[in-house]
C-alpha cells in the first residue's frame, strides 16, 4: 500500500477562457490533515471537487488513493468521504434516517447511532432534517460523509458560518478523524483553523500554490522574530534572527536610562503574516471596499 | 449492496419521502381524485359524461404524477443540492434514478388503477374491455411524461418559479385534452395544439382501453404521437441535465 494518498501535479483547469487552476501541484501522505488555505475565488474548491471527482479537470495528472478521480470509480467512492459546500439533504428524513440511508452504500458502513454521536447529533437524532440549524445541518453532513468509514475525508470550508461554539466542535470531530489514522483533506479560508488543524498547508492563489509547509515553517526565511515595544506612544518594532542578544541589548539600554519597556512583545511571524503578504492583493482590496 | 439493492433502497426511501410530503401526496393522488369525485357527481346520471370523464382524468393522474411531480421533485433536488449530493456518494447513478423515477411510476399506475375502481365501484361505470391496453398506455405515458417533466425542469430557474411554469403547461392542457368534458366541439386552433400534445392521445389510448373496446391496433397513432414526445424528453432532459 503506497504512503501518499493523493497526488496532485501540474493540475489545470479552465471554464472557458478563465483559468480558475494553473498548474498547481502537491502531495498529501496517509493519515495527514493537509489544509488548502486561500482566498474566496482562489481556486481551492475547484481543486477539491477535482479530486472528489466531481469536476473534470483540463489538464495535468491526479491519483487519489491510486485512481483518478474523474473516473468515478464505485472502489474509490466507498472509500472516500466528502463534505461539499451547501449540499442539502431530503427535508422530510430525520437524522437517523437520513444517516441510516447513506451507510447503505458501503460496504463496511459504520454503525449509525455512533456515527451520530461522533458529530454530537445524538440529542437531534430523531429530528427532520429540515428542522435542523445551520450548524447542525454542517455536522449532519459530516456524519453523511462519516458513515462509510472513509480511508479519506474531504471536507471544504467546514466551519463556515459556525458559531464559537460549534467550530470548537467541528475542530474536535477533525482532531478526532486524525487520531483515526484518517487522511484529512481541508480547504479553509480561516488562518487559525489551518494553524490549528493541518499538519500541513497550501496557500493558493489565483489558481496557483503560492507558498507551502507545516503551518510553523511558513514563516520568512530571514528576520524570523519580531521585536516590539511602546515608546512615546507608538510601537517600535525590530526582525532578529537573534531575540536573545536584541532583547539583552533593548533592556540593558532601558535600564541604563531608568526606563521601562513597556508594552514588551515577540513574535514569530505568524501564518497571518505569511497568508497577508501573500494574498496582499486581496486583502487591499478588502480594506479599499471598507472604507 | 448490489446496485439492485440500492435502488430498491432509493426506492422505498422515495415511497417514504412521498408521503411525509403533503402537498406532494395532495397534488399527485388527493386533487385528481377529489375533482373525479366532484365532477362525477355532477354527471353521475349521464352515462356518456361518464364515459369522457374516467379516462380523461386517468390521463391527467397520469401527467400529475409524472409530468409535474418530475419538473419539481428535479428542481427541488437541483436547488438543494441533493443532485450534486448524489454525485458524491457511492450510489451507482442508475440506482439512484431507478428507485427515483421508479416512485413516479408507481404513483402512476396506483392513481390509473384508483380511477378505474372508483369509476367502477361509486359510478358503474364499467371494468376496462382492454386491461393490456390500459397497461399499455399507461407505461408509454407515464416514461413520455416523466422524460419530459425532467427536460422542463432543465429550464426552470429555481424551484420558486416551478409552480408558474409547470401550470402554464398542465392547466391549458388538461382543459383542451378532454379530461373533464368532450372536446368535440373545440375550435379548431385549440384542437390542432391538442392533437400535437401528448395529453390527448393518451385519454384517447385510456377511452379505448376502458369505454369502447377499441384496441392497441386502433390506437397505434395515438401510441406513437406519445412515444415521440417521449423520444424527444428523453434526449432533451439528457442533453441539457443540470446537477447544480
Amino acid at each position: 500500500m503506497t504512503e501518499t494518498a493523493i497526488e496532485v501535479s501540474d493540475l489545470r483547469k479552465s471554464y472557458g477562457p478563465v483559468e480558475a487552476v494553473r498548474g498547481v501541484s502537491f502531495a498529501v501522505e496517509r493519515g495527514e490533515v493537509f489544509g488548502l488555505l486561500g482566498p474566496n475565488g482562489a481556486g481551492k474548491t475547484t481543486t477539491v471537487e477535482i479530486l472528489e471527482g466531481y469536476r473534470e479537470r483540463s489538464g495535468g495528472h491526479v491519483a487519489v488513493l491510486g485512481h483518478d478521480p474523474q473516473k468515478r470509480s464505485r472502489e474509490l467512492q466507498q472509500r472516500v468521504g466528502i463534505v461539499l459546500q451547501s449540499c442539502g439533504f431530503y427535508p422530510q428524513l430525520t437524522v437517523n434516517e437520513a444517516v441510516a440511508h447513506a451507510a447503505k452504500a458501503y460496504p463496511h458502513p459504520r454503525q449509525t447511532r455512533e456515527t451520530v454521536a461522533l458529530v454530537g447529533l445524538e440529542a437531534s437524532s430523531d429530528v427532520r432534517t429540515k428542522q435542523l440549524s445551520g450548524g447542525q445541518q454542517r455536522r449532519l453532513d459530516l456524519a453523511l460523509a462519516l458513515v462509510g468509514d472513509p480511508e479519506l475525508v474531504f471536507l471544504d470550508e467546514p466551519t463556515t458560518g459556525f458559531d464559537p461554539a460549534a467550530r470548537r466542535l467541528a475542530w474536535n470531530a477533525i482532531r478526532a478523524l486524525k487520531d483515526m489514522g484518517k487522511t484529512v483533506v481541508l480547504t479553509t479560508h480561516y488562518l487559525d483553523e489551518a494553524q490549528t488543524l493541518a499538519d500541513r498547508v497550501a496557500i493558493i492563489k489565483e489558481g496557483a500554490i503560492v507558498a507551502s509547509g507545516p503551518p510553523s515553517d511558513l514563516g520568512p526565511g530571514s528576520a524570523g522574530y519580531r521585536v516590539s515595544y511602546l515608546s512615546g506612544g507608538s510601537r517600535i518594532e525590530h526582525q532578529t534572527e537573534d531575540p536573545t542578544d536584541l532583547l539583552h541589548r533593548l533592556t540593558g539600554d532601558a535600564i541604563a536610562r531608568g526606563e521601562r519597556l513597556e508594552g514588551i512583545e515577540v513574535a514569530r511571524p505568524s501564518l497571518e503574516d505569511v497568508y497577508m503578504q501573500l494574498t496582499a492583493e486581496e486583502h487591499v482590496a478588502t480594506t479599499g471596499e471598507g472604507s | 449492496m448490489s446496485p439492485a439493492g440500492l435502488a430498491w433502497a432509493q426506492f422505498r426511501l422515495e415511497r417514504k419521502l412521498f408521503w411525509r410530503n403533503p402537498s406532494a401526496a395532495f397534488f399527485n393522488f388527493g386533487l385528481p381524485l377529489l375533482l373525479l369525485v366532484l365532477v362525477a357527481s355532477v354527471f353521475a346520471s349521464k352515462p356518456d359524461e361518464l364515459d369522457v370523464l374516467i379516462p380523461g382524468v386517468a390521463g391527467m393522474s397520469v401527467m400529475a404524477t409524472t409530468f409535474n411531480a418530475m419538473a419539481y421533485n428535479v428542481t427541488f433536488r437541483r436547488d438543494q443540492g441533493l443532485l450534486k449530493r448524489a454525485l458524491t456518494t457511492p450510489v451507482p447513478l442508475g440506482s439512484y434514478f431507478a428507485g427515483f423515477l421508479g416512485n413516479a411510476v408507481a404513483n402512476a399506475f396506483v392513481q390509473v388503477g384508483l380511477v378505474v375502481v372508483i369509476g367502477h365501484l361509486a359510478f358503474g361505470v364499467d371494468w376496462p374491455k382492454d386491461w393490456g391496453e390500459l397497461v399499455v398506455f399507461t407505461a408509454v405515458g407515464v416514461a413520455s411524461f416523466g422524460a419530459l417533466g425532467i427536460a422542463l425542469a432543465q429550464a426552470i430557474p429555481n424551484f420558486d418559479s416551478t409552480a408558474a411554469y409547470v401550470n402554464l403547461i398542465f392547466l391549458p392542457a388538461i382543459l383542451i385534452s378532454g379530461v373533464f368534458y368532450s372536446t368535440d366541439s373545440l375550435p379548431s386552433v385549440l384542437d390542432f395544439i391538442a392533437r400535437a400534445l401528448p395529453l390527448k392521445h393518451v385519454i384517447d389510448g385510456f377511452t379505448g382501453a376502458i369505454v369502447t373496446g377499441q384496441g392497441l391496433a386502433d390506437n397505434a397513432g395515438a401510441l406513437a404521437v406519445v412515444a415521440l414526445w417521449g423520444v424527444a424528453g428523453i434526449v432533451l432532459a439528457f442533453r441539457s441535465f443540470r446537477w447544480e
